[in-house]
């Protein structure tokens, strides 16, 4: 964090020794683009806030040791409409992993929680649009599913 | 219109939410306070020094520099150049959306920024490494190669659905 901030300094410092001019324009051109995501940032943030708020940790872990196949789509589903960072995310993924929730299950929910966002929907359609957005995040929750299926092939765990 | 009385509702309703979690008793509303909180510090350190790095790329890199590099989508280094990008985009895809339209903005080819913006939900590092602490290197390993080739082979399915339009449509008004 500390080098970003570090880099962009420098980096706005030589640019304005450069050309005071085009920095400006840099500036102004930051400002446009944080400016057109910001309410779609903030009702992200307070829509995943509230998510994590009503769903309990105790009950995630509760569904996943259900019977496998309906663990996966529980834990895919869940990883796509829940959004924690992953400091939170992995030690979770540990402690489910030692209560007896199988690789492929804890695959598909980190997995879809990193590459699925339903909750990311408002800023990403900012970007891309309804179709696009519909699209790679659909394709996103197909990639996150094969790669529980291998990992769970890898691991020796069968549950088709 | 109906969007701003919808998004004003919901600002006071979770203003409500948050004044009643932080001085009564209810749970809920405190730890959704406490998780707001917490996203949002973490969020607002990084997202304005993104976007000014952004608006200097805009201004200092020429076209002509990325379409060399990222333009073609067969050139397989392209790809290579664009993960990398990928894992030390901190942030996850808040960041990597703007830096995704950038790229796009100044003439790289659509399954390479395609590549990136999934690639940064698939490889980003400080990620990788909490992943691989607590669920074991194997794991991570066979995750990103299987995650990896699947984001490049359906970057170009994605590229083709899209049709003609680029992939951001608000340009750099």
């Amino acid at each position: 964090m500390t080098t970003i901030y570090g880099v962009t300094i420098i980096l706005l410092l030589l640019s304005s020794f450069k050309n005071p001019l085009k920095t400006k324009k840099a500036l102004k051109i930051a400002f446009h683009k944080f400016k057109k995501v910001l309410h779609p940032f903030l009702m992200m943030l307070i829509g995943t806030s509230l998510a994590l708020a009503v769903i309990p940790e105790a009950w995630i872990e509760q569904t996943l040791m259900g019977s496998k196949l309906s663990a996966v789509v529980v834990g895919s589903l869940l990883g796509s409409i829940v959004m924690m960072p992953g400091f939170v995310a992995f030690p979770l993924a540990s402690i489910l992993k030692e209560s007896g929730v199988s690789y492929g299950v804890i695959a598909a929910f980190t997995t879809t929680l990193m590459m699925v966002g339903v909750l990311t929907y408002p800023v990403e359609k900012v970007y891309l649009g309804l179709k696009m957005t519909l699209l790679r995040n659909g394709i996103s929750y197909f990639i996150a599913l094969i790669t529980a299926l291998v990992i769970a092939l890898a691991f020796g765990e069968v549950w088709l | 219109m109906k969007k701003r009385i919808f998004r004003g509702i919901v600002y006071i309703a979770f203003i409500a939410v948050m004044i009643y979690g932080f001085f009564g008793d209810w749970s809920l509303g405190h730890d959704a306070t406490k998780h707001f909180l917490s996203f949002s510090s973490e969020l607002l350190k990084i997202i304005p020094v993104v976007f000014i790095l952004v608006g200097l790329f805009e201004v200092w890199v020429p076209r002509e520099t990325i379409e060399k590099h990222l333009g073609n989508a067969k050139n397989i280094r392209a790809y290579i150049w664009v993960l990398l990008l990928a894992m030390t985009t901190i942030g996850g895809l808040f960041v990597a959306l703007p830096i995704a339209e950038t790229l796009e903005h100044k003439g790289a080819s659509k399954p390479v920024v395609l590549t990136y913006l999934t690639g940064a939900t698939v490889v980003r590092l400080p990620m990788t490494i909490f992943e691989a602490t607590f669920l074991g290197l194997k794991f991570t390993m066979i995750r990103w190669s299987s995650a990896i080739v699947l984001t490049i082979v359906t970057s170009f399915i994605l590229s083709a659905l899209s049709g003609k339009d680029p992939l951001f449509k608000t340009g750099d008004d």
